[in-house]
């Protein structure tokens, strides 16, 4: 066991983890951050992306022990005072999802593309979310709800 | 100018935001595997690596003595304990089918079925446990190929005597719905065009994002099952069913679903396993699956050889049209089974009128995973077949694909028009449908560029893709299900409670994973019984709260189940009318109901619903022998299908240098009838389009020649990313359906069903000048490459088994032999 101290959607959380413990498990069964979902076992997916002092990673492709000393963000931890971050208001307003399985993961990488480039194009909407899958939408609303979040200027909120 | 309107805004028809999103943007969701329990146990699967083997010695002693194992337990151990998974649909009487035992003692049938099941305090210490299990194989041939196993070269389940399940059979001539299609197809090769054709419908795998997870804890009286299901209603009959637990003790919860795509309409192995030994320990049992483990053994779709012969007069009448098919069902004969492609059987003849059709479908079983439904569900299927039949005609007449599609459609004035499959479709508009889409798509502008390219020998050549197609939605009228043979019937139910406060519960028996229930729902309670939206809530998934149902698949849910939540808010109204008019003291023959309030006809008294339904919660002043409740509910069972329609137009461009395909463009105008929400209908569609383009260009699920999935996990098994697609163009007719009072037709398949042969079309009109008259899906680069520098007309000869080859063949063998460098191996 190896004992981390990890801030996680602003909360500091202080535990003992054994050393192969992935962040996911971590987030998961330890903190009950179930809002950060595992979807696949190759780092494909993109489900589990959280971030980690503001850039997006797959929370399956590192282990909790790396990100001792370190701050996470989760989807649980964007929206402030009951204000949705633009991101995710983007996303609801463009029904850019539907099973909402792939929601997290592809939220907190879309916040990233913005944060990378505010005013990306569609073709660089599409490569920077080329990570996480998505089953239900086509892509055709989130690539939307990326544009309109740009276009809201809003790359605001958390760990940008 | 402001005009005052106080009628409340018509919620049907409206792009309401979806209530469901709230939760899934903010994490705040219910997975199955979210779920924990006080001295919840974790289960891990041991899975057969051979595809057919007898088990000869299972020793769990090593696994047995790990950190924190509480059981390991095999098929043995379980013994009847565990039920069986059923099959609902016998496709005919003498349908031949492996009992299907979910975790076998004796002989596994393909790689990735459970053998033994390891419980421990946690998933990871079940699995590390897992890996301890020691299993000893006697491997045993496998029949992999579906055209070998077809012929009983090797059997996959010895004791059958045969891998020929079932064969259905459906003759126009004998059921009376049309002529003689050998006469048709003999008169055709003497004075007319006969065009034969195979095709290959390859494997696919739903790929539903949220892997399966099952919970059950048999602690307290009723045993309660969460599942990752799209079928909470049909699980509870089938543990009931098999496993010998009363209905009335079982619970089953489908809480929020990550998807399914077909994939999730399954009883499964894993949910039988985790229900025995969770009643066995007595304590909470949770089974999550790997990724891996979900594209391995969780059901697959599709996997049909396609033979066709199209008889048609010189001018392009077809006169004909015979099938015959070999669908793969795998393993085991699976809860829809062989019903997936005679689905399709209705589908082959599409909008057409064909005078004469012949379809006959032999089932096989074979040593790789189970398929069953997968969106669409035979429709996909038959939509490819006649599609593709169709530009092959145009092609031989030299006109253009939807020339000759207008020639043999039905007419909108025609409708309701029966079909020489014996359906009747009861409304849709094929021109108005095309003649938008060509607009919007530019068609004659895109026909002319791909001359220009062609007449100057581009490089990139463009290719044009047409499909024309209609389904059979809103699954479906009892007694054709029953004469069909199926298990069950096809009704929905639903519930309304008036609660005190104003809020109105609906109750509903269909099961959303990602559709969009809650909103579309609350917008048709809300235009019914005049109140919000927003005060609508909208339960389901819960066998306690939604007791009766029979669940979502089939584009079935608005259509069936939304006839009944009309029926049941109509009825409260009825229930409420007398209490009304006795508060009101009026006669009841005077009220009328609109937007919300019973209003005595010609004076301004009135009374809100709402309002009813307070003083009837009180109950201090109502009619005598009148009940104290306005809640109701209806079972609705349709009388017929609907049958949605569209144009779907594709553009791609090919480079023939290299074989890659780039979607250009695509277009489609759908008539699914009357939207009750576009978000939620535009959202489907582009879903659709991307999963039928998929399976057109990349999707194919490979098993290598030992019947190991190569393709198991994500890295194989190519699920489109964002940068793979492109922004579509949707638009809509609309024919409103005929057999529902909403007017409602179904969406959920649509765009899958549509948009495989429109991809394959475009594909094969860019290389038509290549002489290439197929290219076998998934449409590869390499596929495409071989077709043009082949010259070839067939197309399958020239193209690879496997989609995604796994390993250099070449490569491995020689680093393998340890001497050899790249180049210098055997098989130069």
């Amino acid at each position: 066991m190896t004992r981390i101290n990890v801030t996680v959607d602003g909360a500091a959380c202080s535990d003992d983890v054994e050393p192969r413990m992935l962040l996911v498990h971590y987030l998961r069964e330890r903190l009950g951050k179930t809002g950060t979902v595992i979807g696949c076992d190759t780092s494909n997916c993109g489900a589990c992306t959280v971030h980690l002092d503001g850039r997006s990673v797959k929370s399956c492709n590192m282990l909790a022990v790396q990100a001792d000393g370190h701050e996470v963000t989760t989807i649980e931890g964007i929206a402030h005072d009951g204000q949705l971050h633009p991101v995710q208001q983007a996303f609801h307003e463009c029904h850019a999802l539907q099973c909402g399985y792939c929601t997290p993961g592809m939220i907190m990488q879309s916040i990233d593309v913005l944060n990378d480039n505010p005013d990306p194009s569609e073709e660089e909407i599409r490569t920077g979310l080329e990570g996480n899958l998505c089953r239900c939408t086509g892509y055709h609303n989130i690539v939307k709800a990326v544009q309109t979040a740009a276009r809201s200027g809003s790359t605001s909120g958390e760990a940008s | 100018m402001t005009v005052t309107d106080e009628r409340p805004q018509r919620e049907v028809g409206s792009a309401r935001r979806r209530k469901e999103d709230q939760r899934l943007i903010t994490g705040r969701t219910r997975w199955t595997d979210n779920i924990q329990l006080t001295g919840m146990l974790h289960a891990a699967m041991v899975r057969s690596p051979f595809a057919h083997a007898r088990i000869t010695r299972i020793d769990t002693s090593e696994a047995k003595a790990a950190p924190n194992v509480v059981a390991v337990l095999t098929g043995a151990d379980l013994g009847e304990s565990q039920g069986v998974n059923i099959n609902a649909w016998p496709i005919t009487t003498d349908q031949k089918a492996p009992t299907h035992v979910p975790m076998p003692s004796d002989r596994v049938s393909f790689a990735g079925e459970t053998v033994a099941v390891v419980i421990a305090r946690s998933a990871a210490e079940a699995r590390d446990a897992a890996e301890l299990v020691d299993v000893d194989y006697e491997e045993l041939p496998a029949a992999l190929d579906l055209k070998e196993a077809a012929e009983d070269k090797v059997l996959a389940h010895p004791d059958l005597g045969t891998n020929k399940s079932a064969l259905w059979v459906f003759d126009s001539q004998e059921a009376g719905t049309g002529g003689n299609v050998e006469e048709a197809i003999a008169k055709a090769r003497t004075d007319g065009i006969v065009i034969e054709r195979e095709y290959r419908q390859q494997r696919l795998i739903p790929a539903f994002m949220e892997p399966r997870s099952v919970v059950v804890d048999p602690t307290g009286e009723q045993i309660t099952m969460w599942s990752a299901t799209q079928i909470p209603h049909i699980l509870r009959f089938a543990l009931a069913a098999t496993t010998g637990v009363p209905e009335s003790k079982i619970r089953v919860i489908a809480p929020d679903v990550g998807g399914g795509f077909g994939g999730k309409l399954q009883a499964t192995p894993e949910e039988w396993i985790v229900w025995a030994v969770a009643r066995r320990l007595g304590k909470p049992v949770k089974y999550t699956e790997t990724r891996s483990e979900s594209l391995m053994a969780g059901h697959h779709g599709r996997d049909q050889w396609q033979r066709l012969t199209l008889a048609a007069t010189k001018d392009g009448t077809v006169t004909g049209l015979k099938v015959d098919l070999l669908a793969d069902l795998g393993a085991y004969v699976a809860i829809v089974g062989g019903g997936v492609p005679v689905l399709g059987a209705f589908m082959f003849n599409a909008i057409y009128k064909f005078p004469a059709y012949r379809f006959a479908c032999q089932t096989v079983l074979t040593n790789k995973t189970w398929t069953d439904a997968y969106r669409g569900a035979g429709r996909p299927e038959a939509t490819y077949a006649i599609e593709r039949l169709m530009d092959e005609l145009a092609d031989e007449l030299g006109v253009d694909p939807l020339e000759v599609r207008e020639k043999n459609w039905i007419k909108h004035e025609e409708f309701p028009f029966t079909t020489v499959a014996g359906l009747e479709y009861d409304s849709g508009n094929y021109e108005a449908a095309t003649a938008k889409a060509k607009e919007m798509f530019g068609y004659d502008e895109l026909r002319a560029e791909q001359r220009r390219r062609r007449e100057s020998n581009d490089p990139v050549q463009l290719g044009i893709g047409v499909s024309t197609f209609t389904e059979m939605c809103g699954l479906a009228p009892s007694r054709v299900l029953g004469t069909l043979n199926y298990g069950a019937g096809g009704w929905e139910h639903a519930s309304v409670r008036m609660l005190a406060t104003g809020s109105v519960e609906v109750v509903t028996g269909a099961s959303a994973h990602g559709q969009g229930h809650e909103t579309a729902w609350s917008q048709i309670v809300a235009d019914r019984l005049g109140v919000p939206f927003e005060n609508v809530e909208v339960l389901h998934g819960d066998t306690q709260s939604s007791h009766r149902g029979l669940d979502t698949y089939g584009s079935r849910s608005l259509v069936v189940g939304g006839e009944a939540l009309v029926r049941a808010a109509d009825k409260v109204i009825e229930k409420a009318k007398p209490i009304a008019a006795h508060l009101l003291e009026a006669s009841a023959d005077d009220l009328e109901f609109k937007d919300g309030s019973f209003h005595v006809k010609g004076t301004d008294k009135g009374m809100a619903i709402t309002e009813v339904a307070l003083a009837t919660f009180a109950a201090h002043n109502l009619p005598d022998g009148v009940e104290p409740s306005l809640d109701s509910d209806a079972t609705f069972d349709p009388d017929n299908f609907s049958f949605p329609h569209g144009t779907h137009l594709c553009a791609v461009e090919i480079d023939t240098e290299t074989g890659g395909v780039k979607l250009r463009k695509y277009t489609c105008v759908d008539d699914v009838g009357t939207i009750v929400n576009p978000l939620i209908v535009e959202g489907q569609v582009h879903g659709g389009l991307v999963q039928g383009i998929a399976q057109a260009l990349w999707e194919e699920a490979v098993h290598d020649e030992s019947g190991t999935l190569v393709s198991a996990s994500f890295v194989d098994y190519l699920v489109p990313t964002a940068a793979d697609t492109i922004s579509f163009e949707t638009a809509h007719t609309t024919s409103p359906s005929s057999t529902n009072t909403l007017g409602t037709k179904g969406v959920g398949e649509a765009g899958t069903i549509a948009s495989t042969p429109a991809v394959v079309n475009a594909v094969v009109d860019a290389l038509r000048p290549f002489g290439v008259h197929d290219v076998r899906m998934p449409c590869t680069p390499e596929r495409i490459w071989k077709a043009i520098h082949a010259r070839d007309a067939g197309g399958a000869s020239t193209t690879e088994g496997a989609a995604a080859p796994h390993f250099d063949e070449d490569d491995v063998a020689d680093r393998s032999a340890g001497t050899a460098g790249p180049g210098e191996g055997a098989h130069q």
